[in-house]
């Protein structure tokens, strides 16, 4: 629960539902109603957004987007195995510390006072998650496949995520001077724990309805004529159906359009479709067997 | 509000989501930012801050609609008193149905024939005509379901009778036909497939919207509580493999696939981070001779996990063949986790199958060809346990050593031929474990023909595996 909710409604960030909406479209994000609903309750509520879905289905664009429109900063944590908290909040600039003291040895500086001095800020690194807490404009923090980090990792972003606070033990804890906006995005390779499901808001990005696939491209494909781009998300939505290793995301639809454009092809038929396939498909038999059924006469 | 609220979240638990106190003090927060007539931001905001796994989405759906299916102007039942927007597109819509026909007459749909009706139905979904398609729902529920107040029917029986009236399946082949009148040239296959998926995607959309209805009078009728009550259906990872309707394989079939993706993450993270065994008195003492022999550095074991061989057993007899099928299509996912898998499928005779599986990366397609091609029926192809693992032992009891674990899968029921238990022992002698699997609940074990109570003797254990939940557990604690 946010502990200050009256500074909070200060710095809302968004009106309504469909302004984020609107907003989102202005820099070719085209969002659905649940992904601008949860944006802006994350806003109100003073929550992090938990994204999953597939892979390419645009939840790190969904970051990018908002930062654009909010005019904040984004500042991105990339998850990996092995992210320890000296890269993730912050680590003491140990070199310049020793330098610190070897200056000092001449003097008979007292003890406490060199203590002090060594573990101020002048010392501290600060990694993103440290940096979107003392960032003075507005940001928006990205915490990207948070999935990638070990169970135990996890407990790292507990603090800053409820409270919105880091705790140094020389230090004392830092707390925001505002509130972040933060998102973290997972595939869902493994079962994120519960501690951390329950602080944020949870927002599920599948792949588009054949409508807004179909104006994504349009969005995103300058030129694109509005029948090819009608064409290009049915036969998608129709290699989607199958059952794959991987379906075809949005932005490997994207990258099929553009080849479209640039091969001057203004319809599909089969030929063409089945030589640009290797664009949507990554697997040899994912290829094979999309070949295969798009050529069946039923 | 609080109230409806308070009734909805322990619905969801009764259903089986983990709904926490915090996560439910949220969602009262969340919905008073909201506009509260705006129903899909409120369903969004609920389910943002309640459900926090993809796969509860639909559970939470239906409890969802269940709950707040009688709010909102546009989803009050029609009773035909021409307030609503819909009832006034529905008339508006008929208007035209007559000057289009030029037939003027009947109002409202008890005048028209069914042909009529459907000849209307065919051009709501082929225009795709969002508000029509819910209309058209809504009366064909009212006319054809046949709903009476009190009556102790299920909504799907309701269902049923709808569409059995509608024909949609005879309507996706007319409409096919239509189109290829109305296009220029004749359509490519490609088009005409293309064409064909809209069609059935939007029939798909319709009967969401008849069920949506049937549900909402059927909640009118009978109170919320009491129709999430029978609506309530098990998450995928608790579905019963014996029990479960093809929709709900179909579920399951999914949740699989991500399911052991993270069982063979967990896995491969646990032998990686193998902790310190216990002291290695050997090496500590080699080591304490730099010392002048003092011990100074301990020297500590360093806990291998094996990676076991494993021999998977399988009945595949029509009642336990599910279970068999996800149990296979398991192991063979996490197959890096083990050094070496063999597969054998039964019924009352025996048969390899580990060919199939390394002949394709596709586990459906191996599964399908253990269905279709492995030869396990020796005489009448009812099972026969003891008949099965005589075989297994004479042609295969050689390749069981200390080192191989082996899984025996299926509900022992035996028809009451000979056990031959003896088989069983003399696998526990040689192998390094014996595990049995059995997909029926533990109250029915041991009743009429099963014998798993006389081959669990000489198993190291026996293992209820119902459901993906009890099964994933067991697989864990394998490998």
């Amino acid at each position: 629960m946010t502990t200050d909710t009256g500074a909070v409604a200060d710095t809302n960030r968004f009106q309504d539902v469909q302004g984020v909406r609107d907003a989102l479209k202005e820099v070719n994000y085209l969002a659905d109603d649940g992904i601008a609903g949860v944006a802006f309750l994350a806003d109100r509520l003073g929550k992090p957004i938990l994204v999953e879905g597939p892979a390419g289905t645009g939840k790190t664009q969904l970051a990018k987007s908002i930062a654009e429109i909010t005019g904040s900063r984004l500042i991105r944590l990339q998850c990996y195995e092995g992210l320890d908290e000296s890269k993730a909040l912050y680590e003491w600039n140990y070199k310049k510390q020793l330098l610190r003291i070897q200056t000092e040895r001449g003097d008979n500086e007292d003890w406490t006072e060199m203590k002090d001095d060594i573990f101020s800020d002048e010392f501290l690194l600060t990694r993103p998650l440290l940096e979107a807490i003392t960032a003075d404009e507005p940001v928006v923090l990205l915490i990207d496949e948070v999935d990638r980090v070990e169970v135990e990792t996890e407990a790292l972003l507990l603090e800053i995520l409820s409270d919105y606070q880091v705790s140094i033990p020389e230090l004392g804890t830092i707390t925001a001077k505002q509130i972040p906006l933060v998102f973290l995005t997972s595939n869902n390779t493994r079962e994120l724990s519960e501690a951390l499901k329950r602080r944020c808001l949870y927002l599920h990005v599948d792949y588009p309805e054949l409508d807004r696939e179909r104006e994504i491209v349009l969005a995103k494909v300058p030129d694109i004529t509005e029948s090819l781009a009608d064409q290009v998300a049915r036969i998608v939505r129709s290699i989607r159906q199958l059952d794959l290793k991987k379906a075809p995301s949005v932005s490997e639809t994207l990258d099929w359009a553009r080849t479209l454009m640039i091969l001057n092809i203004d319809t599909i038929d089969e030929q063409t479709a089945k030589e640009t396939l290797n664009i949507l498909l990554k697997y040899q038999t994912d290829i094979a067997k999309a070949t295969k059924e798009l050529s069946v006469d039923d | 509000m609080l109230e409806l609220l308070n009734g909805f979240v322990v619905e969801l638990r009764n259903a089986g989501l983990p709904v926490s106190l915090t996560e439910n003090l949220d969602a009262m927060e969340a919905v008073q930012h909201i506009p509260i007539e705006d129903r899909d931001a409120f369903k969004y905001a609920l389910g943002a801050t309640l459900i926090k796994n993809h796969a509860h989405w639909r559970s939470f759906e239906t409890v969802f609609e269940v709950y707040f299916s009688l709010r909102g102007p546009e989803y009050k039942i029609g009773d035909g008193d021409g307030e609503t927007d819909i009832d006034e597109m529905w008339r508006e819509m008929q208007e035209q149905q007559q000057q289009q026909e030029g037939n003027g007459g009947q109002g409202g749909m008890d005048g028209m024939t069914p042909e009529e009706i459907a000849q209307m139905l065919m051009q709501a979904l082929m225009n795709g005509d969002q508000g029509m398609m819910r209309a058209m729902a809504k009366q064909s529920v009212q006319r054809f379901a046949g709903m009476e107040p009190g009556r102790p029917v299920g909504g799907t029986y309701y269902l049923y009778r709808t569409l059995r009236n509608l024909d949609l399946d005879g309507m996706l082949d007319k409409m096919m036909e239509q189109s290829r009148e109305d296009a220029p040239d004749d359509l490519t296959s490609l088009e005409e497939r293309l064409e064909k998926e809209e069609y059935s995607d939007r029939i798909e959309k319709f009967k969401g919207e008849i069920e949506a209805e049937i549900r909402r009078r059927l909640v009118a009728d009978r109170g919320a509580e009491a129709m999430a009550k029978t609506l309530r259906k098990p998450l995928p990872e608790d579905v019963e493999f014996m029990h479960a309707s093809r929709d709900e394989m179909t579920a399951l079939k999914k949740s699989l696939q991500p399911l052991t993706r993270k069982l063979a993450a967990r896995l491969a993270r646990k032998r990686k981070h193998g902790r310190k065994g216990p002291l290695d008195f050997r090496n500590t003492v080699r080591h304490s001779l730099s010392y002048g022999g003092v011990p100074a550095e301990p020297k500590f074991k360093y806990p291998r996990p094996a990676k076991p061989e494993l021999m998977v057993v399988a009945d595949i007899s029509g009642s336990v063949a599910a279970f068999a099928r996800f149990t296979l299509m398991l192991v063979y996912a996490i197959s890096g986790q083990f050094s070496k898998v063999r597969s054998f499928v039964f019924i009352d005779g025996l048969d390899e199958v580990t060919d199939y599986f390394k002949a394709t990366e596709d586990i459906t397609e191996a599964i399908h060809r253990v269905n279709t091609e492995a030869d396990v029926v020796w005489v009448d192809g009812h099972s026969d346990y003891g008949h099965a693992f005589e075989v297994f032992w004479n042609k295969y009891g050689k390749d069981v050593g200390p080192k191989t674990t082996v899984l025996l899968l299926g509900d022992a029921r035996n028809n009451y031929h000979a056990s031959q238990s003896w088989v069983v022992k003399e696998m526990q002698q040689k192998a390094r474990h014996v595990y049995w699997l059995n997909p029926e609940p533990k109250s029915y074990w041991n009743t009429g023909d099963s014998i798993v109570g006389e081959y669990g003797t000489y198993t190291d254990g026996v293992y209820e595996c119902r459901n993906l939940r009890q099964l994933e557990g067991f697989v864990e604690k394998l490998a």
